[in-house]
């Protein structure tokens, strides 16, 4: 995680910022979203916005989007501090996001993160020399189920172990297209072999005793559960 | 009216009260750090939990929660001082064991309620985090490490300030103040941030490591470094001031004070006229009293009175101006004048020169043009109080002056003098706007009434406030905005001209002629000097400014803090100064300068005590009565007696504070105000103040 800091004032002449046509119209349809005088709650997206066209939120880019959501520089510099997903700095062409937290820590997570450190060669917090990446230590992404997990740009990729990561990342580097989910061929965040539980047939006596009583379910599975 | 029991005491509060103020309604007090009464709630600092019932099982804030009826507050049971203790126990966590080098030390909320409400020792064994300094002007000292994030100055900036440039960035331990980009605060009421921070992590930066408060000695007093009258606390040590803090006064200046009111006391200390001067082959040498009053008085026996004229100048109180009123008449002048800039206010006229809605009175007017004037610079505590009316909404505010960017949404009506004549004649939209307010406003200032057509100003700026219907029975929505401290008593005392008499601009005109030859300023130096001429100058006051350097004769008088004196603010509000530290070397009072003068020329005055004179100014003007103190005597609107306006001219409104910092000889004598100066008005300096050496060298 990168610390707050006070934007410095270089910034603004190190990464001019303006939207560009497409984004400009995208910030109107976010902004219209929100009642006249309110513009502030567009702040998120806004943002989001911007970094989708800039890669990271420069001092240029606080200060465009505070200009179009009618709020105070400061005022968005606090958002953009406080969410870890807004780039403080510049980053690569992709954003390895290696989770370490506590699941995915205990299903591996530090073999991913030496697979990275191998491939691309980087600590966290850094970009590859050719900037194809930059590998940053996030906090829980929420996919738990299927740790250990990595996510790429807007894509998760899950199941890893410590060769997948590998490929994973060699694959990155070297600008091939990935399939984004489970890498063991999971369905979503299905049991990983055969499923262990619900195995009945819900509409059996034996299967339907999952269903609770006065549910209309019950009376239609014949017998039900009485 | 929910009722509810606090500590088991009946409370009937107001619905929308908070359990906090329900508390104090009753004196029951809960401890606070993010919590202030003129600031927005922010809930944050989780000091004020309480127990409530009915509720969740657990703790709640009272600084947040409404009151409700039936409800039941503990705030001593055990669940909330075991609340209070964990609370206490997380904010020490990261908080510095730093109390015996830090300013805040002794006037510490922290330290405080650390005693009070927290725990005999530290559980924590982690390392502290800390947290680089942040730049924030030549003013506001920090040391951000100590900071407890109640975001009281961020809140007091947005919301009071008006200038969004503080925010809290960063989140849990890595949370800090900053501002955007980090330079000096843009806001003429940083300083109060100082008062407002509950720990030292904001410390006043000229005070930095001067005094601690139990060595100091507190005087309540008044400020006279702009026409506001601001209610102050002046601590000293020994003899010499430290510090100016505000005191509380709802009805002037809430609890808020101006930096240049705060912290050019410093000034009190250099370019001081200690003992007096006579000058000798053009160069000033130092004398005895007895030589300068002799001095004096040879010269204004020898010459004809109407050829002798005195100007009393920004700060000059009402004792000393009524005193050389009563002097001058005996001498036979009536030359003397208290409007030093010439401004067009008619003495006779009360209500044409009073501020007559007062500033508490803002609040309850709803529509406002500003004409000629600044009062973000001339009167920064006023223009907040302006703002606080913004913030209520439904306050259409226009401005026809020099500065648009008063910290509030203005409708600028440009700066031509001739939109005054559209106004008033409701060819003009903004005039429409006035007209459809119920208690409209019309503020004029010095920058509209201290130039060559300032009574075709005031013509017609009464004749706008008559038309738009700002006159009633109740209300009085008229305003002239002074600069200086001592205007409005010096109109009320009477100092000016007598039949036949000159005012400041003929008094300068003869003196440059030869027609006036001695000329007595009191504190007067916002005058050309230059044109004083040929005339001998006689200088009375305390500071080695642009009189003083012109005076043939120096009279060391008394700075504010150093006397007991009588000023009268904007709004014809009459205050007394008290005497907080003694006056350096040979300086006196000056009422007792002139008294003692008068008894030189052979025509002593009939005042020899302090009380003498009060009640000869009471006798001049009821203003003065000692029972008006602190109070505004309400002037009668005259319609029409401003006339009926005349021609305007076309050279635009110039406001007569060209730097905030500097406008009297007080400010100008001050480092601090020429710190502020360099940074604020030259945008220099800026950059070398971030060069710490991180030692507090």
């Amino acid at each position: 995680m990168t610390a707050a800091k006070t934007i410095p004032e270089s910034d603004a002449a190190d990464a001019p910022f303006a939207f560009n046509e497409a984004s400009l119209a995208e910030a109107r349809r976010i902004l219209a979203k929100y009642p006249e005088g309110r513009e502030r709650s567009a702040v998120l997206p806004l943002l989001d916005l911007a970094q989708r066209q800039h890669g990271w939120i420069s001092r240029g880019v606080v200060e465009a989007v505070a200009e179009l959501a009618k709020t105070p520089p400061i005022r968005v510099w606090e958002v953009v501090t406080f969410y870890t997903m807004y780039n403080q700095g510049r980053i690569g062409r992709h954003h390895v996001q290696i989770c370490t937290n506590v699941s995915c820590w205990l299903r591996g997570a530090d073999e991913i993160v030496r697979a990275a450190r191998e491939v691309f060669g980087v600590e966290f917090g850094q970009t590859t020399d050719d900037g194809t990446a930059t590998v940053s230590e996030v906090e829980c992404l929420g996919a738990c189920v299927n740790a250990p997990m990595v996510q790429i740009d807007d894509d998760y990729h899950e199941d890893l172990d410590y060769e997948s990561a590998k490929a994973l990342f060699h694959a990155i580097r070297q600008g091939h297209a990935v399939q984004a989910g489970s890498w063991a061929k999971r369905q979503c965040s299905a049991p990983a072999g055969e499923r262990s539980t619900l195995t009945a047939d819900p509409t059996t006596p034996e299967g339907g005793k999952w269903i609770a009583a006065d549910s209309p379910a019950a009376g239609a599975s014949a017998g039900g559960a009485k | 009216m929910p009722k509810l029991t606090i500590d088991g005491i009946e409370v009937e509060a107001e619905a929308g009260m908070t359990i906090m103020q329900a508390a104090d309604l009753v004196g029951i007090e809960i401890p606070r750090f993010c919590y202030h009464e003129r600031l927005s709630i922010a809930g944050n600092c989780r000091m004020c939990l309480v127990e409530v019932k009915p509720g969740p099982p657990k703790p709640a804030a009272a600084c947040a929660l409404p009151v409700a009826e039936g409800m039941q507050v503990w705030t001593q049971s055990d669940l909330a001082k075991k609340a209070r203790k964990g609370v206490m126990e997380f904010l020490l966590i990261n908080h510095p064991l730093d109390c015996p080098i830090c300013d805040q030390g002794g006037e510490c909320d922290l330290q405080d309620q650390a005693m009070a409400f927290g725990s005999d020792h530290s559980r924590y064994v982690e390392h502290k985090r800390a947290v680089a300094e942040k730049h924030l002007g030549p003013l506001v000292k920090t040391a951000m490490t100590r900071c407890i994030h109640c975001t009281r100055c961020v809140r007091f900036i947005t919301e009071v300030a008006g200038v969004p440039e503080l925010g809290m960035i960063g989140r849990g331990e890595h949370a800090e103040i900053t501002s955007y980009v980090e330079k000096a605060l843009t806001s003429e009421l940083s300083g109060n941030i100082v008062d407002l921070c509950p720990v030292g992590a904001l410390t006043s930066a000229p005070y930095a490591f001067h005094a601690r408060p139990w060595e100091l000695h507190k005087v309540e007093s008044i400020d006279v470094l702009d026409a506001v009258g601001s209610s102050i606390r002046v601590d000293a040590r020994g003899n010499a001031v430290m510090r100016v803090l505000p005191r509380l006064n709802e009805d002037v200046n809430e609890e808020w004070l101006g930096d240049k009111s705060r912290h050019a006391v410093d000034g009190l200390r250099y370019q001081r006229l200690d003992r007096p001067y006579v000058r000798e082959d053009g160069t000033l040498r130092p004398a005895s009293w007895e030589e300068a009053l002799r001095a004096v008085a040879g010269r204004l026996l020898a010459t004809d009175a109407d050829k002798v004229a005195a100007l009393a100048g920004d700060m000059a109180d009402a004792e000393a101006m009524v005193l050389l009123k009563d002097l001058m008449a005996a001498m036979g002048s009536p030359n003397l004048d208290c409007r030093q800039d010439g401004a067009a206010l008619d003495p006779t006229d009360r209500a044409g020169y009073l501020f007559n809605p007062t500033i508490a009175g803002i609040e309850d007017a709803d529509a406002l043009l500003i004409v000629g004037s600044d009062p973000r610079w001339e009167a920064p505590i006023l223009n907040a109080r302006i703002r606080k009316r913004y913030l209520k909404g439904k306050f259409p505010i226009g401005v026809l002056g020099p500065r648009t960017d008063l910290t509030y949404k203005v409708q600028d009506l440009g700066n031509d003098p001739k939109t005054l004549e559209a106004l008033a004649g409701g060819k003009h939209d903004f005039a429409k706007v006035l007209k459809e307010a119920e208690r409209p406003l019309i503020l004029v200032g010095m920058g509209a009434l201290a130039r060559p057509d300032g009574a075709a100003v005031m013509g017609w700026a009464r004749r706008l406030a008559e038309s738009v219907g700002a006159i009633s029975d109740d209300w009085t929505g008229f305003a002239v905005l002074h600069t200086a401290a001592a205007r409005v008593g010096g109109l009320e005392a009477g100092f000016v001209p007598g039949e036949g008499g000159r005012d400041t601009a003929a008094i300068l005109d003869g003196a440059e002629k030869g027609d006036i030859q001695v000329v007595y300023l009191l504190g007067a130096d916002e005058i050309d000097t230059a044109r004083l001429g040929e005339a001998f100058v006689i200088y009375q006051g305390h500071h080695g400014d642009a009189g003083a350097n012109r005076a043939d004769v120096i009279l060391p008088g008394a700075a504010y803090t150093e006397k007991n004196a009588t000023y009268v603010n904007t709004e014809g509000r009459m205050q007394r100064t008290w005497l907080a530290v003694h006056p350096p070397g040979e300086v006196r009072e000056d009422w007792k300068i002139i008294r003692a003068l008068s008894a030189a020329i052979d025509k002593p005055l009939a005042q020899n005590t302090l009380d003498d004179v009060r009640a000869r100014l009471a006798e001049v003007s009821p203003t003065f009565a000692d029972a008006n103190e602190g109070a505004v005597v309400p002037a009668a609107y005259k319609a029409g007696a401003g006339g009926t306006g005349g021609r305007l001219e076309a050279a635009p409104f110039a406001s007569p504070v060209t730097n905030y910092y500097m406008t009297d000889p007080i400010s100008r004598a001050s480092r601090t105000m020429a710190a502020c100066t360099d940074v604020y008005i030259n945008g220099a300096g800026d950059g070398d103040s971030k060069k710490r050496t991180g030692t507090d060298g």
